[in-house]
């Protein structure tokens, strides 16, 4: 090993964060102008791998602070603090349409971030490093408790806040794909929120019969969640994204049980049969496939099958009876579902109903479908697998990688305002709690 | 249950031990007093606590990094107090010491905030919240060392190396003391802990073969092995850099320093002389055992001493000023004398810190004025190590941060021109 290269040192502070958390990478001890690739590796649950690198020049001091200094190229170019994580992509060779998701939150992600000499592209597996390090990425904060919860037919998994509580409480709903997805009711927890992911479309009954769950089965998670010891019952929200977003809006408008304090739509839409369960608003999708159009790709754009709005009030959830805060994150770009419009629409039947004070709409140009949390490596088409068909299809959910990335990070920051803003006592001065 | 709790919050939740962290509670009623607590369940079963008083300002916040506590186990500006003033709970036994014994899991500390200040531990806690604090950096491999009739335990940082090596040598205590070399592995130093005092052979040539085996390992580099001791600990380290013919460290630490021989034979020793000390350890009033004067003794007498005329590379001496447990600060004035004599004290670099006592460890350890101790010969003892809580707490932070510095500087190589 050349003498020169053993000086280089490596560091990224935080070593185990969370997934919201940033770091600060630091290489050190480098000649004055070296040139050097940063990388990034990941090896997923599912046996994928998925890599990020970015090419620096050492300044003066033979320094690159990723936080500050400029890409020249790579994966992501430019000043990215988190560059290294949200322009992750699966490596050469790897199937198409794969995502990178958390199946397991009690273990960290592990990245290895290492530096290698030169500005280089490829073949980085068969190469030494001058130096590596091991981040983790955590979704779960210590302390948090993960509780599976299978009373009253449901397929939840409830996570709790570390101390006594009690909490306010988030029921969070994922998309058509359906499965119990875990990792954003996990990290809402560590941020002080007693969070229910809920399995709405493959639970453990519609697996077992065949049947979808009816509108019940949210209000049962709803008053499981209530009924808890450590959860203030009076101060619920809801979070949907995609599918997720259509019983969202329902419950928040139509439940008679579920009073909610505040929810959040992601790349969602109103557009259904208002009095439709599960069963039916998956129907009211399907009678409308030949919508269905394709990108030269050949992926698959599900947009259309809502559009146009309909102005059939049978048809769409009437947002001019909500009684709660709203919180609307639309990407301009998704392709999967017509957000924008649906939006757009939503703010027109608040504004002539009078109640559009309770609606906020944060709307990212050159963002896709999937708004997930910060630093998830974007992807702009995805294998994704309908419940009622069972067919797999290459999904396109849209976005430019940098605008989306940078989206999901504005977001998310704002979707914990806003619910802190409505969940906790309101600070009575209106001074601001940023810290 | 319409009101919500206040929310505790510490950032990183997540941290090595020496890395600091803030403590925000938020979502108080303005201007209430509140406890922000600390409370440690230790490996060996006994808790530790600390706590501060403080009041919450018009939003509603109290943020330790930057609010006075006006009184607890700590008072003033420090946002790490919850973590070095911490003492066994009431109702604890007395002399008690808190180590990590597990290097792979993390200290868990819960961190709480209650109602009022005197009184506190009648209710509740408000809010809590679960904090880890790791010796180990991710990646960091720990490797039992079983050959060469060596015994030892060796940290290596992640990464294809090579990395500049550390032999650690603990104190008096005797066993396998690992935390500080996971923790300098975490650094990027290979590291090894010894246990020199079990091992039954001649301690310094023991030494010898483990600073080789450091060397000769295929992921260090042969010519940045340097070494740390602390207290009897640095009677080897020393020995090393001055008396060794067989190995010469780039760099060496002592911590507490101890440079007397036990005896005339300099090559074989074990510790038995020097701790079989038996009878006339004076005690203080509190009828804890005061070694330091048995120190001065020996330093004025006429055992022999290592030749550090014979140092040939840089150390560091750090001693505290009121070390009641051995003479650290006059051995570090003694020393000083003999290298400006000999010529060579331009290699020579002192921390000396008054108030302080004789365990210097990692940054945020909790100090303790004494503890039980049991000796060689397995006696049980009320040691008095001496120091003030805040001075020793800062000399312990102040402290790692230059020695960190100091092994940086001999033991990376930097191509910078500074040199």
């Amino acid at each position: 090993m050349d003498k020169e290269q053993c000086c280089v040192s490596l560091s990224v502070h935080p070593s185990r964060g969370l997934m919201d958390e940033k770091f600060i990478i630091l290489v050190q001890k480098a000649l004055p102008g070296f040139q050097l690739t940063i990388h990034a590796s990941y090896h997923c649950e599912d046996g994928n791998s998925w890599e990020a690198f970015a090419h620096y020049t050492a300044d003066a001091g033979g320094t690159v602070n990723v936080s500050q200094d400029t890409s020249l190229g790579g994966t992501y170019s430019g000043v990215e603090a988190m560059g290294l994580l949200w322009s992750l992509r699966p490596v050469p060779g790897s199937k198409p349409g794969l995502r990178l998701r958390k199946k397991n939150v009690q273990t960290p992600m592990e990245v290895t971030i290492s530096v290698y000499q030169g500005h280089q592209t490829e073949g980085f597996v068969d190469q030494v490093p001058l130096a590596s390090v091991l981040v983790e990425r955590w979704y779960m904060a210590p302390g948090v408790h993960r509780i599976p919860i299978t009373e009253e037919g449901l397929t939840a998994t409830l996570f709790l806040p570390a101390g006594p509580g009690p909490f306010p409480g988030l029921l969070d709903l994922w998309g058509g794909a359906g499965q119990l997805v875990e990792y954003r009711a996990a990290l809402l927890a560590s941020h002080g929120i007693a969070s229910l992911a809920l399995d709405y479309l493959t639970s453990k009954v519609t697996v077992e019969t065949g049947k979808n769950v009816d509108n019940q089965y949210f209000e049962t998670a709803y008053r499981v969640l209530q009924k808890h010891p450590q959860v203030c019952g009076s101060r619920i929200a809801m979070l949907g994204l995609s599918f997720g977003a259509s019983f969202t809006l329902k419950m928040a408008v139509y439940s008679q049980v579920m009073k909610l304090r505040c929810a959040v739509c992601i790349g969602g839409s109103h557009v259904q049969p208002v009095d439709g369960s599960v069963e039916q608003v998956l129907g009211y999708m399907h009678k409308n496939t030949e919508k269905t159009r394709f990108s030269e790709q050949n992926e698959t754009i599900f947009r259309d099958l809502l559009l146009p709005i309909p102005t059939d009030p049978s048809l769409k959830v009437d947002v001019g009876q909500l009684q709660c805060a709203l919180l609307l994150v639309v990407g301009e770009d998704d392709q999967n579902w017509p957000a924008a419009e649906s939006a757009k629409d939503m703010k027109e039947m608040m504004e002539r109903a009078g109640n559009s004070h309770l609606l906020t709409i944060l709307s990212y140009p050159k963002t896709g479908h999937q708004i997930e949390p910060p630093y998830t490596p974007h992807v702009r088409a995805g294998i994704f697998r309908t419940v009622d068909t069972r067919q797999k299809v290459m999904a396109l959910w849209g976005g430019q990688t940098v605008e989306h990335s940078h989206a999901q990070e504005d977001a998310w920051k704002k979707i914990l305002v806003f619910l802190r803003e409505n969940l906790y006592d309101g600070t009575d001065t209106g001074a601001t709690t940023s810290n | 249950m319409s009101q919500t709790p206040p929310i505790v919050s510490v950032l990183p939740t997540r941290g090595l031990v020496d890395e600091k962290f803030k403590v925000l509670v938020e979502n108080l009623p303005p201007g209430r007093p509140v406890t922000v607590r600390s409370l440690h369940h230790s490996d060996n079963d006994h808790y530790w606590e600390a706590f501060g008083f403080y009041t919450s300002d018009h939003r509603g916040t109290v943020n330790v990094s930057k609010d006075q506590s006006v009184g607890g186990t700590y008072t003033g500006k420090e946002p790490m107090g919850l973590l070095w003033s911490m003492c066994p709970v009431p109702g604890s036994h007395k002399g008690l010491r808190l180590r990590k014994l597990n290097m792979c899991s993390p200290m868990l500390v819960n961190i709480s905030v209650h109602s009022g200040h005197e009184g506190f531990r009648d209710g509740a806690p408000l809010a809590s919240v679960l904090v880890e604090r790791w010796y180990m950096a991710p990646g960091v491999k720990r490797i039992d060392v079983q050959e060469k009739g060596l015994l030892g335990t060796l940290f290596l940082p992640p990464g294809p190396g090579p990395f500049p090596g550390i032999l650690d040598l603990w104190g008096g205590g005797g066993g396998l003391v690992e935390y500080r070399s996971a923790l300098l592995a975490s650094h990027g130093f290979a590291t090894m802990s010894l246990d020199y005092l079990s091992c039954g052979q001649p301690v310094f040539t023991y030494v010898e073969t483990a600073f080789n085996f450091i060397k000769d390992h295929p992921q260090v580099i042969a010519d940045r092995v340097g070494v740390v001791g602390l207290c009897l600990g640095s009677l080897p380290a020393l020995y090393l850099a001055a008396d060794s013919t067989v190995v010469k460290p780039r760099c060496t630490v002592c911590i507490s320093c101890f440079a007397i021989y036990p005896s005339d034979r300099v090559l074989s020793g074990s510790f038995e002389e020097i701790t079989s000390l038996s009878g006339n350890i004076p005690v203080d009033e509190n009828n804890l055992e005061r070694w330091k004067d048995v120190g001065l003794g020996l330093l004025s007498g006429s055992l022999r001493k290592v030749n550090m005329e014979k140092v040939t590379s840089p150390l560091l001496l750090v001693s505290g000023c009121d070390d009641q447990n051995w003479p650290s600060f006059e051995t570090a004035e003694d020393i000083t004398q003999t290298m400006r004599a000999a010529g060579n004290d331009h290699l020579l670099s002192r921390l000396d810190y008054p108030d302080s006592g004789h365990l210097i460890e990692p940054p945020f350890s909790p100090h303790f004025r004494a503890s039980t101790f049991v000796t060689t010969n397995k006696r049980k003892a009320m040691i008095l190590w001496g120091g003030q809580t805040k001075p020793h707490s800062d000399a312990q932070e102040d402290s790692w941060r230059k020695i960190l510095s100091f092994l940086q500087q001999h033991l990376c190589c930097s191509l910078n021109a500074k040199l």
